[in-house]
């Protein structure tokens, strides 16, 4: 007589060897707790240093996940031709010439620790907030695109056309600047960035200045890269196995 | 500074009605692309999140550093004490303002919120080049206009000195922040040099001469006359000599970029592989901008070579300020990218209709200012032949 198998005992064990595996090795998938969120009225302090790890080798053929994810939670809509419109995060299929070693990387704002967007902002509407989130406020912008122009890695965008559905947690008006926000409307709450929620395993987000969060440990033991680290930019988001 | 008689423009009718209603269609054009561009959002123009800079700013750029080169003619009289350029200098400052206020209005009407202009001077960001250059850019305007004060009204006369000097300093603090804005672009490596602020400073000699040499005879063609031809010559020569000065800057930065392994790659797209950037180069600022003007200053033409430069301009800045943007970023370098989005291939870039109507609408600006001033205040000389004047003065000096 055949039975069914036990599929909640398998799941338990699938769930043990996971949890053993993270603690052996929390590296081994990028998986972090939620951060703790900062108390409303609270205002960001450079006590705390937000980043981004990314596992380039778990980054799936075909996956746009993370791209979704932001696309949905704040509204913006790409497809168009290539360069038009702005697309907080795009994927990149990167490929040695010398081995033929193809890669998957997703790419957003990077998240200076020195970012040269802020720097040329006539009006600092581009800043760095005290936690190291480099942010656009839509209402100093006047729409010059030097960012756009000083960005190493073409991740700030100009919207030159008007939105008819914006979400009212991500602010977006034509003719000013934008990019990636690091989510800090989840983050303010103690979650983790819509991209990383999407691509759990090949993401880990956290602070990078407390020695004991996980990505610090995955960084400590493992390393990880900057993008044009000859730029000596600090980025916040680093990648591991490009 | 000798006492010279001044004079507003008296142009005839008959020469200046058909320039005012070409000047009025090239605003009304220019408005009406602005309006167009502000309303509908920057897609209806060719630049893109690949390419953020087109046309206006290529004009723009002209415009600007044509402005502080147009202050040449009153700065060899009123700084190097040259007696033959004195009748010559309040036109010379007029220009100067007129086409910093042109390429200005194009910078400012491309914005993407025009209406926010004024926090760039309530809270400026100290370390944004482009803060400062709007202090450059006020200073500019309100030293050559003091300039222009002490050079007409005689009760200010004491404060030549002063205003004099004072411009002339400032116009190269002013060309050297112009340069910056593109040479402090550490994410644009062909551009990201400090060689930037001393070319745009040669720049700005060549092209601001140039336009001189095209404005000063058309001003005199209104009211009948012609520019001393001694004088015209004499700054051709000058001219010439600019702008074998500027191609040497030019030279060396694709030299030096096409030596230098990370902008190798870039630069020989740029001088054999890049199409129409490529017949830009060789055919616009190579052959038509710079060999072309030097032959016709030696045959003794100095208007033709003079409009031969500026086409050669705008060839130039097009490459410095368009190549950088459209061709792919090294975001991983060594490793061939692609995405959706176009990284790793040149992007297209082609200027739309309302982009070319708000370039010519900064032309027109600046024609406008200089007409109006000229038409308005008393500074062009009495007789404007006469203004280029001393033939004798300029063949003993030559």
């Amino acid at each position: 007589m055949r039975t069914e198998p036990d599929t909640g005992r398998r799941k338990a064990l699938k769930l043990a060897l996971g949890a053993a595996a993270l603690a052996v090795d929390p590296g081994l998938f990028l998986i972090a707790a939620p951060a703790q969120s900062r108390p409303a009225g609270v205002a960001a302090s450079d006590s705390q240093r937000w980043g981004l790890l990314i596992d380039v080798s778990r980054c799936a053929e075909g996956c746009t996940r993370c791209v979704q994810a932001c696309s949905a939670e704040h509204g913006w809509r790409g497809g168009g031709p290539p360069g038009l419109d702005p697309q907080w995060i795009r994927v990149l299929s990167a490929t040695d010439p010398e081995t033929g070693r193809s890669v998957r990387a997703p790419l957003m704002c990077q998240h200076c620790a020195r970012p040269p967007c802020a720097d040329v902002c006539p009006t600092k509407a581009t800043f760095r907030r005290a936690d190291s989130v480099v942010l656009v406020d839509r209402h100093r912008c006047i729409g010059c695109r030097y960012c756009v122009m000083a960005c190493p890695f073409g991740v700030r965008f100009f919207l030159g056309d008007n939105v008819s559905d914006r979400e009212r947690r991500s602010p977006r008006g034509k003719g000013t600047a934008e990019g990636c926000t690091l989510c800090v409307h989840r983050i303010d709450e103690g979650r983790q960035p819509a991209c990383v929620e999407a691509c759990p395993g090949a993401m880990m987000f956290g602070d990078l200045n407390d020695p004991k969060s996980p990505i610090r440990e995955v960084l400590a033991g493992q390393g990880a890269r900057r993008l044009r680290g000859n730029l000596a930019l600090g980025q916040g988001v680093q990648y591991r196995g490009l | 500074m000798t006492a010279i008689a001044f004079d507003n423009l008296t142009a005839s009718p008959r020469r200046l009605w058909p320039a005012v209603i070409v000047l009025g269609a090239a605003l009304l054009a220019g408005g009406l692309a602005v309006l167009v561009i502000e309303t509908q959002g920057h897609h209806v123009t060719g630049m893109t999140n690949r390419v953020p800079w087109g046309l206006p700013h290529v004009v723009a750029y002209f415009l600007i550093l044509s402005a502080s080169g147009a202050l040449n003619v009153a700065m060899v009289a009123s700084v190097f004490r040259q007696k033959a350029y004195e009748p010559l200098a309040p036109f010379s400052a007029l220009l100067a303002i007129a086409l910093l206020a042109g390429g200005l209005s194009i910078l400012v009407l491309d914005l993407g919120r025009p209406d926010r202009l004024t926090l760039t001077m309530q809270s400026p960001n100290p370390r944004s080049i482009f803060a400062w250059n709007v202090v450059l850019y006020t200073g500019f305007v309100a030293i050559t206009a003091a300039y222009l004060v002490t050079l007409l009204d005689r009760r200010f006369a004491r404060f030549f000195g002063v205003t004099s000097n004072a411009a002339f300093l400032w116009r190269f603090v002013l060309t050297t922040g112009t340069g910056l804005d593109l040479g402090i672009l550490i994410a644009r490596e062909e551009l990201n040099s400090a060689v930037f602020a001393p070319m745009f400073i040669s720049f700005s000699l060549t092209f601001g001469l140039a336009v001189f040499l095209l404005v000063l005879p058309a001003a005199a063609w209104l009211s009948g006359g012609a520019p001393d031809h001694a004088l015209m010559q004499r700054l051709g020569r000058l001219l010439a000599l600019f702008l074998a000065v500027s191609f040497y800057f030019s030279a060396v930065t694709h030299a030096f970029n096409l030596y230098a392994v990370p902008t190798r790659s870039l630069e020989r797209f740029l001088l054999f592989q890049g199409d129409l950037y490529t017949v830009l180069f060789w055919v616009g600022q190579v052959l038509l901008g710079t060999v072309t003007p030097l032959l016709l200053v030696y045959r003794k033409q100095p208007i033709a070579a003079a409009a031969a430069v500026v086409l050669g301009a705008l060839a130039t800045l097009y490459l410095y300020v368009i190549v950088s943007q459209a061709y792919p970023q090294p975001v991983l370098p060594g490793l061939q990218v692609t995405s959706a989005w176009g990284d790793g291939s040149v992007a297209s870039y082609g200027p739309s209709a309302a982009e070319f109507f708000l370039g010519l609408g900064g032309v027109a600006v600046a024609l406008a200012a200089l007409l109006a001033g000229c038409l308005l205040f008393r500074i062009v000389p009495i007789d404007l032949a006469r203004a280029a004047a001393p033939s004798a003065a300029l063949r003993a000096a030559a």
